[in-house]
């Protein structure tokens, strides 16, 4: 699995990469709600490329950038497709071009910041909430985890699946989710021993 | 150097047995520990900085009840985990060993110069921004032990830090550990690496069978497992 696919922080000292992370949350947050206000195709021209020239100024490759929309492009046509049968090409271009948009503006957010000045802008924005006994950290801290845990666990997956073909057998779904989940289990017992050791808990 | 104490110390995992009345006064810089699967050293490891805690008897760090302050404990005591992926939480290098950093109380520019700082002591100076999740197995261990030493502990704890690498690899890890100013404390199986460590302790069926320089508890271990290979 590699950095891209987990939209992980592309390296870099543009403007963009320099601005906080909770300006860029809060821009993103902005720019999503007036691109699901636009209603004609050239508006939504107009944005994409205010979207692409973002990305240049941040220099994020196009290679980089593909692999951030790679997955859609199993939804887009059959959305595209939904669409032209449902309504007509302009309602198939608006919510398709939306949705592209969207992910584009999460993607060039999460490519331009480190996780850790994200968890701390969540940090921030959650501050208020210790009054009610919750805690920010713990919160973020979960984030953390939770993205940690998606390459755990697609090695896993990937050891697991190896082990499999190695013995001759072919796919199935119970006999490489039990040993899956089972191995996930473990590297979450020693993923929270570590977390411990490390002073999560300080 | 800290002392590390531990008093008739036993430990039960349900109704198995796997440490019986631990005595030991650690004082060495380095210590190795040596034994069979499943003899409880990694158990008897685990326990010095409270992550187990046992059945009966003491454990204490310079005095301190490892039971009853934990977290007091933890702040001297780092521990370097046998798959270093499982010990690495954040996307990047450079932020994992921040990770660690997190709940200091320091401000972002102390952190920064602090993991910078060790990062080159570590020879990963290189990949601050290299994700974590995708650096061989070597370096992934060193970044392991970065993001410990980077907390500056009193002693650091390694339970089979070499297990998963290859000899050169488990060679640098080892002298690293062993290079640290820190007192250590290492379980492992492979025994060549131990040859230049304060002390030995053998562990055997939940007990310490043997505590001695290395040469010695060395030839002991081996003089053990082949009794245990005729017998079988």
């Amino acid at each position: 699995m590699s950095a891209a696919t987990l939209g992980l922080y592309h390296p870099g000292s543009t403007a963009v990469h320099r601005m906080s992370a909770g300006s860029k949350l809060a821009a993103m947050l902005i720019a999503v709600v007036a691109i699901v206000l636009l209603r004609q195709w050239w508006q939504l021209a107009i944005a994409a490329g205010v979207v692409a020239l973002c990305y240049a100024a941040a220099r994020i490759p196009a290679r980089v950038a593909w692999t951030q929309l790679r997955p859609l492009k199993y939804f887009i046509p059959v959305l595209v497709v939904l669409q032209l049968w449902l309504a007509n090409w302009q309602t198939a271009v608006q919510i398709c071009g939306t949705i592209v948009l969207a992910v584009s503006i999460a993607a060039l957010v999460t490519l331009t910041t480190r996780v850790t000045a994200m968890l701390d802008a969540l940090s921030t924005v959650l501050g208020p909430l210790r009054r009610v006994g919750v805690d920010p950290e713990r919160i973020a801290l979960l984030l953390a985890v939770t993205i940690r845990c998606i390459p755990l666990v697609a090695g896993i997956v990937t050891t697991v699946t190896e082990a499999r073909k190695a013995r001759g057998l072919g796919f199935s779904v119970v006999a490489l989710g039990a040993p899956v989940v089972i191995r996930s289990l473990r590297a979450a017992d020693t993923l929270g021993e570590a977390l411990i050791a490390r002073g999560a808990d300080d | 150097m800290t002392t590390i104490h531990f008093d008739a110390v036993s430990h039960s995992y349900g109704d198995r047995r796997v440490l019986a009345d631990i005595n030991l006064t650690l004082t060495e810089h380095s210590i190795g520990i040596i034994g069979a699967n499943g003899s409880g050293k990694s158990t008897l490891a685990r326990m010095i900085n409270g992550l187990v805690e046992p059945t009966s008897g003491t454990v204490t760090v310079d005095g301190v009840n490892v039971s009853r302050h934990g977290r007091e404990v933890r702040k001297k005591v780092g521990f370097v985990f046998t798959d270093a992926d499982t010990q690495i939480v954040m996307p990047t290098v450079a932020e994992d060993v921040a990770f660690s950093l997190r709940r200091s109380g320091l401000s972002k520019s102390e952190i920064a110069d602090k993991v910078q700082a060790t990062l080159r002591h570590m020879g990963l100076d290189e990949f601050p921004d290299h994700p974590a999740h995708l650096l061989s197995g070597g370096q992934k261990q060193m970044l392991a032990l970065a993001a410990v030493l980077v907390r500056q502990p009193q002693i650091v704890i390694a339970d089979e830090p070499t297990t998963l690498l290859d000899l050169r690899n488990a060679r640098i890890i080892s002298d690293m550990i062993q290079s640290l100013p820190q007192q250590v404390v290492v379980v492992t199986h492979q025994l060549d690496l131990l040859t230049s460590f304060d002390r030995i302790v053998v562990i055997d069926g939940g007990r310490v069978v043997y505590d001695a320089a290395p040469s010695h508890a060395i030839a002991f271990y081996r003089t053990l497992v082949d009794e245990g290979l005729r017998q079988s």
